[in-house]
């Protein structure tokens, strides 16, 4: 197992490919508009284009310069750009989502934690957190807004709807992280659980020295759904809940802005793309420290 | 005298799921004493129980009826006092820490101040010849050095016992008679007293003082023998007295199986 960290030569390398990826799709949105363009996709005696595939006006498929322009374009003249508002608004999610996945990490490895103690608690407790995941988002985002406007007035600071947001953003963190934890705590074998043992360790002992650390590498992936998730989970419990001043209502505005400008909700999409990204690129990050550091890193 | 043993068993018993249908007597009336400083082999046919014998004796599962005494206190009171080394067929490292590091595992858990235990394990890398290697982890070491480290782990805490279950089981020939060389340095150097499990005749003639032979299940000690070879060098693996010893043993073993 070579545990080498990624050579700057590396990054540069990937970054490159990402860039030419980027690039390609680009190219290719840009060609099936054109062909579209071509063959008069309108008259829909072609099969494929512009019958079930979307159409290729700019309505439907907005020149790829003309969205990347519409960064740069405010809807009040001398007012705040669209990609300014995109970044406002993604930062507010971001903001949701990293204090959401934060609770449900630990809420979720709380879970594991008691949940290994014995057979019997994962026997019986671990179907209902399995069922905890099938209840509808959308139909309860609205329900914990209310309930944190009216029932969280003993907090010791004052309860702001996007902290609701975050609340929908930690259900749906904790439930990989405890899934997952669960099995990385229990993946130490008979042996060093029996040489822990045979050093007369503690619960506690074994839990810190042993099946913490053992439970990382099963862990990280897991952090990289719960980032996904909880930006996911963040833009739908925004658009759900009416909260205002992230991306979900920013997709709203320019999704009923659609019809005469579609440049500007693909821009919330990109930025809404992006922060996943981003999300995922910091755990991603800590992964790599944490575990090459400890000479796990299997890659 | 009674007091002077390291380990003293006297009708050992253990029944695995006892009172059910699935019962299973792997060990009964089963005697052994060792002195300090002894090197016994434990050898036997395969799934008589030496495995199990280990653990009774390193306090990891309790005796279903029967003496059994370390330093003059139970098998359980030994293992909270930390008599205890153990060095099992995996070399059982834990793959996030430095050689280094799982070295000052025991010493972690015990308390030990972090200068403290950095000298020691340093100190015991040093006496499993592996001084240069403190910082690799476990994936950059062979499985030879995995061995040593975890040999240097286990006498770290400087245990009055040193429990072996076929250490070197996984071993290639070569780097086993190596290890077994190694070993024996070490248990010279250091005044452990070691029990060592292994189903390699040779090898229990080559290290130990006194081979007990164990009988298939329900298992006993049936034969002891002690070895007297005139040094215990590589060489000697090529002399009559030691052809002789491995010759008896095989002779004993075979015997104990047909009863």
């Amino acid at each position: 197992m070579p545990t080498v960290p990624m050579s700057r030569r590396e990054k540069a390398r990937r970054s490159l490919v990402f860039g030419a990826f980027m690039v390609v799709l680009a190219l290719l949105y840009t060609a099936y508009k054109a062909f579209g363009q071509a063959i008069d996709d309108t008259q829909r005696d072609w099969w494929l284009v512009g019958s079930f595939l979307p159409r290729s006006d700019d309505k439907n498929m907005p020149r790829v310069l003309d969205i990347l322009a519409e960064f740069g374009e405010a809807p009040r003249a001398g007012g705040t750009t669209i990609g300014r508002l995109t970044l406002d608004g993604a930062l507010f999610t971001l903001r949701e989502a990293a204090v959401g996945f934060a609770a449900g990490t630990v809420i979720g490895l709380a879970i594991a934690v008691v949940l290994l103690q014995s057979r019997r608690a994962e026997r019986g407790v671990l179907p209902y957190v399995i069922a905890s995941q099938t209840v509808p988002l959308i139909a309860i985002a609205p329900i914990v807004v209310v309930w944190g406007r009216t029932n969280f007035g003993f907090l010791p600071w004052e309860w702001e709807d996007w902290m609701s947001v975050s609340l929908i953003a930690t259900y749906l963190t904790f439930f990989p992280v405890a899934v997952n934890g669960l099995r990385g705590l229990q993946s130490p074998s008979p042996e060093a659980t029996e040489l822990m043992q045979s050093y007369a360790a503690g619960r506690r002992q074994v839990l810190r020295r042993l099946q913490l650390p053992a439970s990382l590498p099963f862990l990280f992936p897991a952090l990289r759904i719960a980032a996904t998730a909880s930006v996911v989970g963040a833009i739908v419990g925004e658009i759900s809940a009416g909260v205002r001043g992230g991306l979900g209502r920013l997709i709203l505005d320019f999704a009923g802005k659609y019809i005469t400008g579609p440049e500007r909700l693909y821009v919330a999409i990109i930025g809404a793309c992006i922060t996943g990204l981003v999300a995922v690129g910091i755990v991603a990050l800590a992964e790599r420290l944490v575990l090459t550091r400890r000479g796990q890193l299997a890659r | 005298m009674a007091q002077d043993l390291v380990l003293e068993i006297a009708g050992l018993e253990k029944t695995f799921n006892p009172g059910r249908p699935n019962a299973v007597t792997a060990i009964a009336g089963l005697d052994l004493a060792v002195q300090p400083r002894e090197f016994v082999s434990i050898i036997g046919p395969s799934g008589c129980g030496k495995s199990t014998l280990l653990r009774l004796v390193g306090g990891l599962i309790g005796p279903t009826a029967g003496d059994l005494s370390v330093n003059g206190r139970s098998a359980q009171e030994a293992r909270l006092a930390r008599d205890y080394g153990m060095v099992f067929q995996a070399a059982g490292l834990l793959d996030w820490r430095s050689a280094v590091r799982n070295v000052e595992l025991p010493l972690e858990l015990m308390g030990w101040s972090k200068s403290r235990r950095r000298a020691r394990a340093n100190e015991m890398l040093e006496l499993v010849d592996l001084g240069g290697f403190a910082a690799h982890y476990p994936s950059e070491l062979s499985g030879g050095m995995q061995q040593r480290v975890s040999i240097a782990r286990a006498l770290s805490f400087e245990p009055a016992l040193l429990l072996m279950d076929e250490p070197f089981g996984a071993l290639d020939e070569m780097t086993r008679e190596y290890m077994q060389a190694e070993l024996l340095k070490i248990w010279r150097e250091t005044a452990t007293t070691v029990i060592f499990v292994t189903h390699s005749i040779p090898e229990a003639v080559f290290l130990s003082s006194r081979v007990a032979v164990m009988s298939p299940r329900p298992a006993r000690i049936a034969e002891e023998i002690t070895i007297d070879l005139p040094e215990r060098s590589p060489p000697v693996r090529d002399t009559e007295e030691f052809f002789r010893a491995v010759s008896l043993v095989r002779r004993t073993l075979r015997s104990v199986e047909g009863t």
